[in-house]
Protein backbone atom coordinates (compact mmCIF):
# COMPACT_ATOMS: atom_id res chain seq x y z
CA UNK A 1 0.00 0.00 0.00
CA UNK A 2 1.24 3.38 -1.01
CA UNK A 3 2.52 6.02 1.37
CA UNK A 4 0.32 9.13 1.26
CA UNK A 5 3.36 11.33 0.64
CA UNK A 6 3.83 9.67 -2.77
CA UNK A 7 0.38 10.69 -4.02
CA UNK A 8 1.56 13.60 -6.08
CA UNK A 9 -0.69 14.00 -9.10
CA UNK A 10 -0.33 17.66 -10.08
CA UNK A 11 -2.16 17.81 -13.43
CA UNK A 12 -4.51 20.81 -13.66
CA UNK A 13 -8.25 20.18 -14.17
CA UNK A 14 -7.94 21.55 -17.71
CA UNK A 15 -7.40 20.17 -21.23
CA UNK A 16 -4.13 18.64 -22.37
CA UNK A 17 -3.11 16.79 -25.54
CA UNK A 18 -0.90 13.85 -26.39
CA UNK A 19 2.37 15.44 -27.52
CA UNK A 20 3.49 14.78 -31.11
CA UNK A 21 6.90 16.07 -32.30
CA UNK A 22 5.34 17.54 -35.48
CA UNK A 23 3.48 20.06 -33.28
CA UNK A 24 6.59 21.20 -31.40
CA UNK A 25 6.95 24.68 -32.90
CA UNK A 26 3.22 25.50 -32.90
CA UNK A 27 2.87 24.55 -29.26
CA UNK A 28 5.77 26.84 -28.37
CA UNK A 29 4.66 29.74 -30.56
CA UNK A 30 1.14 30.05 -29.18
CA UNK A 31 0.14 31.67 -25.93
CA UNK A 32 -1.49 29.01 -23.72
CA UNK A 33 -2.05 26.42 -26.49
CA UNK A 34 -3.10 23.77 -23.94
CA UNK A 35 -2.70 23.43 -20.18
CA UNK A 36 -0.52 20.30 -20.20
CA UNK A 37 1.02 17.57 -22.37
CA UNK A 38 1.17 13.79 -22.19
CA UNK A 39 3.99 11.67 -23.59
CA UNK A 40 4.33 7.93 -24.15
CA UNK A 41 7.13 6.94 -21.80
CA UNK A 42 8.73 4.44 -24.20
CA UNK A 43 9.42 7.12 -26.84
CA UNK A 44 11.69 8.95 -24.40
CA UNK A 45 13.89 6.10 -23.23
CA UNK A 46 16.70 6.62 -25.73
CA UNK A 47 20.10 7.88 -24.58
CA UNK A 48 19.78 11.37 -26.08
CA UNK A 49 19.03 13.25 -29.28
CA UNK A 50 16.06 15.33 -30.34
CA UNK A 51 13.26 13.48 -28.47
CA UNK A 52 14.85 14.10 -25.07
CA UNK A 53 15.90 17.65 -25.98
CA UNK A 54 12.32 18.50 -26.96
CA UNK A 55 10.95 16.88 -23.83
CA UNK A 56 13.31 18.86 -21.58
CA UNK A 57 12.22 22.03 -23.36
CA UNK A 58 8.51 21.20 -23.08
CA UNK A 59 8.81 20.29 -19.43
CA UNK A 60 10.05 23.80 -18.62
CA UNK A 61 6.77 25.24 -19.86
CA UNK A 62 4.09 22.60 -19.32
CA UNK A 63 3.09 20.06 -16.71
CA UNK A 64 3.91 16.67 -18.28
CA UNK A 65 2.05 13.41 -17.85
CA UNK A 66 4.14 10.27 -18.42
CA UNK A 67 1.92 7.55 -19.87
CA UNK A 68 3.52 4.12 -20.17
CA UNK A 69 2.39 1.70 -22.86
CA UNK A 70 4.85 -1.15 -22.41
CA UNK A 71 5.01 -2.30 -18.80
CA UNK A 72 2.59 -5.24 -19.21
CA UNK A 73 1.08 -4.88 -15.74
CA UNK A 74 -1.56 -7.48 -16.58
CA UNK A 75 1.06 -10.03 -17.69
CA UNK A 76 1.25 -13.53 -16.23
CA UNK A 77 5.03 -13.30 -16.06
CA UNK A 78 7.10 -11.04 -13.76
CA UNK A 79 7.55 -7.41 -14.78
CA UNK A 80 10.59 -6.57 -16.91
CA UNK A 81 12.93 -5.08 -14.30
CA UNK A 82 15.10 -3.42 -16.97
CA UNK A 83 12.05 -1.62 -18.26
CA UNK A 84 10.98 -0.68 -14.76
CA UNK A 85 14.44 0.80 -14.19
CA UNK A 86 14.08 2.87 -17.37
CA UNK A 87 10.72 4.18 -16.13
CA UNK A 88 12.22 5.03 -12.77
CA UNK A 89 15.00 6.94 -14.54
CA UNK A 90 12.58 8.89 -16.77
CA UNK A 91 10.20 9.75 -13.94
CA UNK A 92 13.19 10.58 -11.74
CA UNK A 93 14.74 13.25 -13.97
CA UNK A 94 11.50 14.60 -15.44
CA UNK A 95 9.49 14.70 -12.20
CA UNK A 96 6.25 14.65 -14.21
CA UNK A 97 2.91 15.92 -12.93
CA UNK A 98 1.42 12.44 -13.36
CA UNK A 99 2.44 8.89 -14.20
CA UNK A 100 0.04 6.29 -15.61
CA UNK A 101 -0.10 2.82 -17.19
CA UNK A 102 -2.71 0.35 -18.48
CA UNK A 103 -4.75 -2.56 -17.19
CA UNK A 104 -3.44 -4.79 -19.99
CA UNK A 105 -0.56 -7.02 -20.99
CA UNK A 106 1.81 -6.70 -23.93
CA UNK A 107 4.81 -8.88 -23.14
CA UNK A 108 4.89 -12.66 -23.00
CA UNK A 109 7.67 -15.20 -23.43
CA UNK A 110 10.08 -12.23 -23.86
CA UNK A 111 8.09 -10.98 -26.88
CA UNK A 112 6.71 -7.45 -26.79
CA UNK A 113 3.56 -7.37 -28.93
CA UNK A 114 3.07 -3.59 -29.17
CA UNK A 115 -0.64 -3.79 -28.31
CA UNK A 116 -2.69 -3.55 -25.13
CA UNK A 117 -4.00 -7.09 -24.70
CA UNK A 118 -6.93 -8.06 -22.45
CA UNK A 119 -6.96 -10.10 -19.26
CA UNK A 120 -9.74 -11.92 -17.43
CA UNK A 121 -10.97 -10.42 -14.17
CA UNK A 122 -10.54 -13.13 -11.54
CA UNK A 123 -9.18 -13.34 -7.98
CA UNK A 124 -5.93 -14.69 -9.42
CA UNK A 125 -5.41 -11.88 -11.95
CA UNK A 126 -6.48 -9.33 -9.32
CA UNK A 127 -3.75 -10.49 -6.94
CA UNK A 128 -1.16 -10.51 -9.72
CA UNK A 129 -2.03 -7.04 -11.00
CA UNK A 130 -1.91 -5.68 -7.43
CA UNK A 131 1.53 -7.25 -6.87
CA UNK A 132 2.78 -5.67 -10.08
CA UNK A 133 1.39 -2.24 -9.19
CA UNK A 134 2.91 -2.46 -5.69
CA UNK A 135 6.25 -3.22 -7.35
CA UNK A 136 5.91 -0.34 -9.86
CA UNK A 137 4.97 2.21 -7.19
CA UNK A 138 7.78 1.04 -4.96
CA UNK A 139 10.46 1.17 -7.67
CA UNK A 140 9.28 4.37 -9.37
CA UNK A 141 8.64 5.93 -5.97
CA UNK A 142 5.28 7.50 -6.62
CA UNK A 143 1.63 6.79 -7.21
CA UNK A 144 0.55 5.56 -10.62
CA UNK A 145 -2.82 5.89 -12.33
CA UNK A 146 -4.29 2.76 -13.94
CA UNK A 147 -6.29 3.06 -17.16
CA UNK A 148 -9.34 0.97 -18.08
CA UNK A 149 -8.97 -0.88 -21.42
CA UNK A 150 -11.03 -1.00 -24.62
CA UNK A 151 -12.58 -4.47 -24.87
CA UNK A 152 -13.44 -6.35 -28.04
CA UNK A 153 -14.33 -9.58 -26.27
CA UNK A 154 -15.02 -10.96 -22.80
CA UNK A 155 -13.45 -13.87 -20.89
CA UNK A 156 -15.71 -16.71 -19.86
CA UNK A 157 -13.66 -17.14 -16.68
CA UNK A 158 -14.12 -13.54 -15.42
CA UNK A 159 -15.85 -13.28 -12.04
CA UNK A 160 -15.39 -9.53 -11.41
CA UNK A 161 -16.98 -6.61 -13.24
CA UNK A 162 -14.43 -4.16 -14.57
CA UNK A 163 -15.42 -1.22 -12.31
CA UNK A 164 -15.33 -3.47 -9.21
CA UNK A 165 -11.98 -4.92 -10.33
CA UNK A 166 -10.50 -1.42 -10.73
CA UNK A 167 -11.94 -0.21 -7.41
CA UNK A 168 -10.44 -3.19 -5.59
CA UNK A 169 -7.03 -2.62 -7.23
CA UNK A 170 -7.09 1.03 -6.15
CA UNK A 171 -8.12 0.03 -2.62
CA UNK A 172 -5.39 -2.62 -2.26
CA UNK A 173 -2.51 -0.73 -3.88
CA UNK A 174 -3.32 2.94 -3.33
CA UNK A 175 -2.97 3.60 -7.06
CA UNK A 176 -5.21 6.17 -8.70
CA UNK A 177 -7.29 5.64 -11.82
CA UNK A 178 -7.19 7.04 -15.31
CA UNK A 179 -10.70 6.93 -16.75
CA UNK A 180 -10.72 6.60 -20.54
CA UNK A 181 -14.26 7.63 -21.46
CA UNK A 182 -13.85 6.53 -25.08
CA UNK A 183 -12.72 3.09 -23.88
CA UNK A 184 -15.86 2.82 -21.71
CA UNK A 185 -18.00 3.72 -24.75
CA UNK A 186 -16.13 1.27 -27.02
CA UNK A 187 -16.36 -1.60 -24.51
CA UNK A 188 -20.03 -0.82 -23.73
CA UNK A 189 -20.92 -0.97 -27.43
CA UNK A 190 -18.86 -4.10 -28.08
CA UNK A 191 -20.05 -5.99 -25.00
CA UNK A 192 -23.56 -4.53 -24.93
CA UNK A 193 -23.72 -2.81 -21.55
CA UNK A 194 -24.78 0.70 -20.57
CA UNK A 195 -21.85 3.14 -20.46
CA UNK A 196 -23.75 5.32 -17.95
CA UNK A 197 -24.37 2.22 -15.84
CA UNK A 198 -20.58 1.56 -15.87
CA UNK A 199 -19.90 5.13 -14.73
CA UNK A 200 -22.57 4.84 -11.99
CA UNK A 201 -20.58 2.06 -10.29
CA UNK A 202 -17.06 3.23 -11.23
CA UNK A 203 -15.01 4.79 -8.36
CA UNK A 204 -14.87 8.35 -9.74
CA UNK A 205 -13.29 9.61 -6.50
CA UNK A 206 -10.08 7.77 -7.49
CA UNK A 207 -9.81 9.43 -10.92
CA UNK A 208 -6.72 11.59 -11.51
CA UNK A 209 -7.11 12.01 -15.26
CA UNK A 210 -9.62 11.42 -18.06
CA UNK A 211 -8.78 10.31 -21.61
CA UNK A 212 -10.79 11.12 -24.74
CA UNK A 213 -10.01 9.74 -28.19
CA UNK A 214 -11.51 8.68 -31.49
CA UNK A 215 -12.48 5.16 -32.56
CA UNK A 216 -13.21 3.29 -35.80
CA UNK A 217 -16.43 1.40 -36.57
CA UNK A 218 -16.53 -2.21 -37.77
CA UNK A 219 -18.82 -5.25 -37.41
CA UNK A 220 -18.36 -8.69 -35.85
CA UNK A 221 -19.28 -12.08 -37.42
CA UNK A 222 -22.97 -11.55 -36.60
CA UNK A 223 -23.24 -8.01 -37.98
CA UNK A 224 -23.13 -6.43 -34.51
CA UNK A 225 -21.24 -3.15 -34.19
CA UNK A 226 -17.59 -3.58 -33.24
CA UNK A 227 -15.79 -0.36 -32.31
CA UNK A 228 -12.00 -0.25 -32.54
CA UNK A 229 -10.01 2.08 -30.30
CA UNK A 230 -7.82 3.69 -32.98
CA UNK A 231 -6.98 7.19 -31.66
CA UNK A 232 -7.08 8.29 -35.29
CA UNK A 233 -9.95 10.80 -35.49
CA UNK A 234 -12.19 13.24 -33.61
CA UNK A 235 -13.97 12.21 -30.43
CA UNK A 236 -17.57 11.30 -31.37
CA UNK A 237 -20.63 13.09 -29.92
CA UNK A 238 -21.85 10.20 -27.72
CA UNK A 239 -18.42 10.13 -26.04
CA UNK A 240 -18.58 13.90 -25.39
CA UNK A 241 -22.06 13.29 -23.90
CA UNK A 242 -20.64 10.52 -21.71
CA UNK A 243 -17.91 12.93 -20.59
CA UNK A 244 -20.60 15.43 -19.50
CA UNK A 245 -22.26 12.61 -17.56
CA UNK A 246 -18.95 11.81 -15.82
CA UNK A 247 -18.00 15.43 -15.05
CA UNK A 248 -21.43 16.12 -13.58
CA UNK A 249 -20.74 13.40 -11.03
CA UNK A 250 -17.01 13.83 -10.54
CA UNK A 251 -16.47 17.57 -10.85
CA UNK A 252 -13.66 19.02 -13.01
CA UNK A 253 -10.75 16.69 -13.93
CA UNK A 254 -7.66 16.89 -16.14
CA UNK A 255 -8.87 15.98 -19.67
CA UNK A 256 -6.59 14.56 -22.37
CA UNK A 257 -7.19 14.39 -26.12
CA UNK A 258 -5.41 11.33 -27.55
CA UNK A 259 -4.69 11.30 -31.29
CA UNK A 260 -1.94 8.82 -32.17
CA UNK A 261 -2.54 7.67 -35.77
CA UNK A 262 -3.19 9.90 -38.81
CA UNK A 263 -2.11 12.75 -36.54
CA UNK A 264 -3.84 15.96 -37.71
CA UNK A 265 -2.49 19.46 -38.08
CA UNK A 266 -2.26 21.37 -34.84
CA UNK A 267 -5.46 23.50 -35.27
CA UNK A 268 -7.62 20.36 -35.45
CA UNK A 269 -6.09 18.90 -32.30
CA UNK A 270 -6.34 22.29 -30.60
CA UNK A 271 -10.07 22.47 -31.51
CA UNK A 272 -10.63 19.15 -29.72
CA UNK A 273 -8.90 20.56 -26.63
CA UNK A 274 -11.15 23.64 -26.82
CA UNK A 275 -14.19 21.38 -26.94
CA UNK A 276 -12.87 19.68 -23.79
CA UNK A 277 -12.57 23.11 -22.14
CA UNK A 278 -16.23 23.80 -22.97
CA UNK A 279 -17.19 20.54 -21.28
CA UNK A 280 -15.29 21.69 -18.16
CA UNK A 281 -16.98 25.10 -18.35
CA UNK A 282 -20.37 23.38 -18.17
CA UNK A 283 -19.54 21.57 -14.92
CA UNK A 284 -21.60 23.04 -12.05
CA UNK A 285 -19.40 24.84 -9.54
CA UNK B 1 -12.38 -22.37 -19.43
CA UNK B 2 -9.36 -20.25 -18.71
CA UNK B 3 -7.25 -18.78 -21.50
CA UNK B 4 -3.54 -18.61 -20.73
CA UNK B 5 -1.44 -15.81 -22.17
CA UNK B 6 0.72 -18.50 -23.80
CA UNK B 7 -2.31 -19.66 -25.81
CA UNK B 8 -3.45 -16.09 -26.54
CA UNK B 9 0.06 -15.10 -27.60
CA UNK B 10 0.67 -17.97 -29.99
CA UNK B 11 -2.78 -17.60 -31.62
CA UNK B 12 -2.11 -13.88 -32.04
CA UNK B 13 1.00 -14.39 -34.14
CA UNK B 14 -0.25 -17.44 -36.06
CA UNK B 15 -3.54 -16.91 -37.87
CA UNK B 16 -3.66 -20.62 -38.79
CA UNK B 17 -4.20 -21.49 -35.12
CA UNK B 18 -7.76 -21.68 -33.82
CA UNK B 19 -9.10 -18.78 -31.79
CA UNK B 20 -8.70 -19.74 -28.10
CA UNK B 21 -11.77 -21.17 -26.34
CA UNK B 22 -13.20 -19.15 -23.49
CA UNK B 23 -13.32 -15.81 -25.33
CA UNK B 24 -16.86 -14.52 -25.81
CA UNK B 25 -18.84 -11.85 -27.59
CA UNK B 26 -21.66 -9.78 -26.03
CA UNK B 27 -24.10 -12.70 -26.30
CA UNK B 28 -21.73 -15.18 -24.68
CA UNK B 29 -21.03 -16.79 -28.08
CA UNK B 30 -17.45 -17.58 -29.17
CA UNK B 31 -15.62 -14.36 -29.93
CA UNK B 32 -14.81 -15.30 -33.55
CA UNK B 33 -13.36 -12.47 -35.56
CA UNK B 34 -13.35 -10.18 -32.54
CA UNK B 35 -10.06 -11.93 -31.71
CA UNK B 36 -8.82 -10.78 -35.12
CA UNK B 37 -8.90 -7.19 -33.85
CA UNK B 38 -5.91 -8.08 -31.65
CA UNK B 39 -4.22 -10.09 -34.42
CA UNK B 40 -4.67 -7.12 -36.70
CA UNK B 41 -3.49 -4.54 -34.15
CA UNK B 42 -0.27 -6.45 -33.54
CA UNK B 43 0.50 -7.07 -37.22
CA UNK B 44 -0.44 -3.57 -38.38
CA UNK B 45 1.43 -1.74 -35.63
CA UNK B 46 4.61 -3.78 -36.13
CA UNK B 47 4.40 -3.47 -39.92
CA UNK B 48 4.08 0.30 -39.53
CA UNK B 49 7.06 0.29 -37.22
CA UNK B 50 9.09 -1.51 -39.93
CA UNK B 51 8.07 1.04 -42.56
CA UNK B 52 9.14 3.86 -40.26
CA UNK B 53 12.40 2.16 -39.37
CA UNK B 54 13.42 1.18 -42.92
CA UNK B 55 11.97 3.78 -45.32
CA UNK B 56 14.65 3.23 -47.98
CA UNK B 57 14.18 -0.55 -47.97
CA UNK B 58 10.41 0.08 -48.29
CA UNK B 59 11.07 2.39 -51.23
CA UNK B 60 13.40 -0.09 -52.92
CA UNK B 61 10.93 -2.98 -52.53
CA UNK B 62 7.64 -1.09 -52.88
CA UNK B 63 5.13 -0.62 -50.05
CA UNK B 64 3.23 -3.86 -50.73
CA UNK B 65 6.35 -6.01 -50.78
CA UNK B 66 7.51 -4.29 -47.58
CA UNK B 67 4.16 -5.15 -45.96
CA UNK B 68 4.58 -8.79 -46.96
CA UNK B 69 8.19 -8.96 -45.83
CA UNK B 70 7.35 -7.26 -42.51
CA UNK B 71 4.58 -9.81 -41.95
CA UNK B 72 7.13 -12.64 -42.20
CA UNK B 73 9.79 -10.79 -40.20
CA UNK B 74 7.52 -9.78 -37.29
CA UNK B 75 6.43 -13.39 -36.80
CA UNK B 76 10.00 -14.69 -36.86
CA UNK B 77 11.38 -11.81 -34.83
CA UNK B 78 8.74 -10.15 -32.63
CA UNK B 79 10.13 -7.24 -30.61
CA UNK B 80 11.97 -8.31 -27.48
CA UNK B 81 11.76 -4.91 -25.80
CA UNK B 82 9.04 -2.26 -25.36
CA UNK B 83 11.45 0.25 -26.92
CA UNK B 84 10.11 0.23 -30.46
CA UNK B 85 12.85 2.70 -31.42
CA UNK B 86 15.20 -0.30 -31.35
CA UNK B 87 13.01 -2.71 -33.32
CA UNK B 88 14.50 -4.38 -36.35
CA UNK B 89 18.08 -5.16 -35.30
CA UNK B 90 17.75 -8.63 -36.88
CA UNK B 91 16.34 -7.30 -40.15
CA UNK B 92 19.65 -7.14 -42.10
CA UNK B 93 20.46 -10.77 -41.26
CA UNK B 94 16.86 -11.74 -42.04
CA UNK B 95 17.21 -10.09 -45.47
CA UNK B 96 20.44 -12.01 -46.10
CA UNK B 97 18.49 -15.23 -45.57
CA UNK B 98 15.65 -14.38 -47.99
CA UNK B 99 16.38 -16.41 -51.12
CA UNK B 100 13.83 -14.47 -53.18
CA UNK B 101 15.83 -11.29 -52.54
CA UNK B 102 19.28 -12.71 -53.26
CA UNK B 103 19.44 -10.77 -56.56
CA UNK B 104 19.30 -7.56 -54.48
CA UNK B 105 22.49 -8.29 -52.57
CA UNK B 106 22.83 -4.70 -51.32
CA UNK B 107 19.57 -4.74 -49.31
CA UNK B 108 21.11 -6.04 -46.04
CA UNK B 109 23.74 -3.28 -46.00
CA UNK B 110 21.14 -0.61 -46.81
CA UNK B 111 19.14 -1.92 -43.84
CA UNK B 112 22.32 -1.76 -41.70
CA UNK B 113 22.75 1.87 -42.73
CA UNK B 114 19.15 2.70 -41.79
CA UNK B 115 19.59 0.95 -38.43
CA UNK B 116 22.82 2.85 -37.78
CA UNK B 117 21.10 6.16 -38.59
CA UNK B 118 18.33 5.35 -36.10
CA UNK B 119 20.84 4.39 -33.41
CA UNK B 120 22.68 7.65 -34.08
CA UNK B 121 19.39 9.59 -33.75
CA UNK B 122 18.83 8.22 -30.23
CA UNK B 123 22.50 8.16 -29.13
CA UNK B 124 23.64 10.16 -26.11
CA UNK B 125 24.34 13.86 -26.64
CA UNK B 126 27.95 15.01 -26.61
CA UNK B 127 30.01 18.18 -26.88
CA UNK B 128 32.33 18.31 -29.87
CA UNK B 129 35.80 19.82 -29.64
CA UNK B 130 36.77 23.19 -31.08
CA UNK B 131 38.34 22.37 -34.49
CA UNK B 132 41.34 24.50 -33.44
CA UNK B 133 42.17 21.82 -30.89
CA UNK B 134 43.75 19.89 -33.77
CA UNK B 135 45.78 22.89 -35.03
CA UNK B 136 48.87 21.59 -33.31
CA UNK B 137 52.37 20.64 -34.46
CA UNK B 138 52.29 17.43 -36.57
CA UNK B 139 54.39 15.45 -34.05
CA UNK B 140 51.83 16.25 -31.32
CA UNK B 141 48.91 15.44 -33.62
CA UNK B 142 50.38 12.00 -34.38
CA UNK B 143 50.59 11.22 -30.66
CA UNK B 144 47.01 12.32 -30.01
CA UNK B 145 44.17 9.97 -29.12
CA UNK B 146 40.59 10.90 -29.98
CA UNK B 147 37.27 10.13 -28.35
CA UNK B 148 34.41 10.01 -30.83
CA UNK B 149 30.78 11.00 -30.18
CA UNK B 150 28.38 8.18 -29.20
CA UNK B 151 26.40 9.05 -32.34
CA UNK B 152 29.41 8.59 -34.65
CA UNK B 153 29.29 5.27 -36.49
CA UNK B 154 31.17 3.57 -39.30
CA UNK B 155 29.65 1.09 -41.73
CA UNK B 156 31.75 -0.84 -44.27
CA UNK B 157 30.09 -2.29 -47.33
CA UNK B 158 30.95 -4.15 -50.54
CA UNK B 159 28.10 -2.21 -52.16
CA UNK B 160 27.67 1.48 -53.05
CA UNK B 161 25.47 1.74 -49.98
CA UNK B 162 25.80 5.50 -49.47
CA UNK B 163 24.95 6.24 -53.09
CA UNK B 164 21.93 3.90 -52.97
CA UNK B 165 20.71 5.59 -49.78
CA UNK B 166 21.18 9.06 -51.27
CA UNK B 167 19.51 8.14 -54.56
CA UNK B 168 16.41 7.03 -52.63
CA UNK B 169 16.22 9.93 -50.20
CA UNK B 170 17.27 13.00 -52.20
CA UNK B 171 15.96 14.49 -55.40
CA UNK B 172 18.58 14.86 -58.15
CA UNK B 173 21.05 12.53 -56.44
CA UNK B 174 23.26 10.75 -58.99
CA UNK B 175 22.53 7.16 -59.97
CA UNK B 176 24.63 4.74 -57.88
CA UNK B 177 27.71 3.28 -59.57
CA UNK B 178 28.99 -0.21 -58.78
CA UNK B 179 31.70 -0.41 -56.13
CA UNK B 180 32.30 -0.77 -52.41
CA UNK B 181 31.54 2.18 -50.12
CA UNK B 182 32.30 2.86 -46.48
CA UNK B 183 30.08 5.26 -44.60
CA UNK B 184 30.59 7.57 -41.63
CA UNK B 185 27.49 8.70 -39.75
CA UNK B 186 27.77 11.91 -37.77
CA UNK B 187 25.11 13.84 -35.86
CA UNK B 188 26.15 17.51 -35.75
CA UNK B 189 23.09 18.45 -33.67
CA UNK B 190 20.04 16.20 -33.81
CA UNK B 191 19.92 14.98 -37.40
CA UNK B 192 22.23 12.08 -38.29
CA UNK B 193 23.91 12.36 -41.70
CA UNK B 194 25.81 9.66 -43.62
CA UNK B 195 29.00 10.56 -45.48
CA UNK B 196 30.90 8.47 -47.97
CA UNK B 197 34.41 7.81 -46.65
CA UNK B 198 37.55 7.93 -48.83
CA UNK B 199 39.70 4.76 -49.14
CA UNK B 200 41.17 3.73 -45.78
CA UNK B 201 38.98 6.18 -43.84
CA UNK B 202 36.81 3.53 -42.21
CA UNK B 203 39.79 1.37 -41.19
CA UNK B 204 41.55 4.39 -39.68
CA UNK B 205 38.47 5.60 -37.74
CA UNK B 206 37.84 2.11 -36.35
CA UNK B 207 41.48 1.96 -35.15
CA UNK B 208 41.18 5.39 -33.53
CA UNK B 209 37.90 4.32 -31.89
CA UNK B 210 39.82 1.31 -30.59
CA UNK B 211 42.24 3.63 -28.79
CA UNK B 212 45.19 3.84 -31.19
CA UNK B 213 46.88 7.23 -31.58
CA UNK B 214 46.29 9.16 -34.78
CA UNK B 215 49.83 8.24 -35.88
CA UNK B 216 49.63 4.51 -35.03
CA UNK B 217 46.34 4.20 -36.88
CA UNK B 218 47.74 6.21 -39.80
CA UNK B 219 50.77 3.97 -40.25
CA UNK B 220 48.81 0.72 -40.25
CA UNK B 221 46.17 2.15 -42.56
CA UNK B 222 48.61 3.62 -45.05
CA UNK B 223 50.45 0.27 -45.23
CA UNK B 224 47.16 -1.35 -46.35
CA UNK B 225 45.81 1.57 -48.38
CA UNK B 226 48.65 3.74 -49.72
CA UNK B 227 46.23 6.41 -51.03
CA UNK B 228 44.69 6.95 -47.55
CA UNK B 229 44.25 10.68 -46.97
CA UNK B 230 44.23 11.54 -43.26
CA UNK B 231 43.22 15.16 -43.84
CA UNK B 232 39.93 14.37 -45.61
CA UNK B 233 38.90 11.84 -42.99
CA UNK B 234 39.75 14.14 -40.07
CA UNK B 235 37.84 16.97 -41.75
CA UNK B 236 34.71 14.78 -42.09
CA UNK B 237 34.87 13.95 -38.39
CA UNK B 238 35.44 17.57 -37.37
CA UNK B 239 32.70 18.98 -39.60
CA UNK B 240 30.26 16.42 -38.24
CA UNK B 241 31.10 17.32 -34.66
CA UNK B 242 32.13 13.70 -34.17
CA UNK B 243 35.27 14.28 -32.07
CA UNK B 244 34.56 14.91 -28.40
CA UNK B 245 38.07 14.93 -26.92
CA UNK B 246 41.74 15.01 -27.85
CA UNK B 247 44.36 13.65 -25.50
CA UNK B 248 48.05 14.15 -26.16
CA UNK B 249 50.43 12.06 -24.08
CA UNK B 250 53.50 13.84 -22.79
CA UNK B 251 56.75 12.50 -24.12
CA UNK B 252 58.99 11.06 -21.42
CA UNK B 253 62.14 13.13 -21.34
Amino acid sequence: MLDDALRSNRLPAAPGVGYKPQHFSQILEQAKPVAWLEIHAENYMGDGGRPLAQLRHMSEQFPISVHGVGLSIGGETPLDTDHLARLKHLVGWLNPASFSEHLAWSTHDSHFLNDLLPLPYTDITLARVCDHIDQVQEVVGRQMLLENPSSYLAFEESTWSEPDFLREIARRTGCGLLLDVNNVFVSATNLDFSPQGYIDVYPLDQVGEIHLGGHDEDEDDHGHPLLIDSHGREVVDPVWALLDYVLNKSGPKPLLIEWDTDVPDWPILRAEAERAQKALDRVPA
Amino acid sequence: MSVSQTTFHSALLDASQPIPDGLLDAEAQPAGRRFSVYRNNVAVSLTEAMHQAFPVIARLLGAQNMDGLSGIFLRQHPPTSPLMMLYGDEFPTFLEGMEQLSHLGYLPDVARLELALRHAYHAADSQSIDPDALSIPPEDLMRARLTLAPAAQVLRSDWPVHAIWLFNTEKNAPKPQAGAQDVLITRPEYDPAPHSLPPGGAAWILRVQDGQTIGEAFETTVAETPEFDLGTTLALLLQGGAITSVTIERLDT
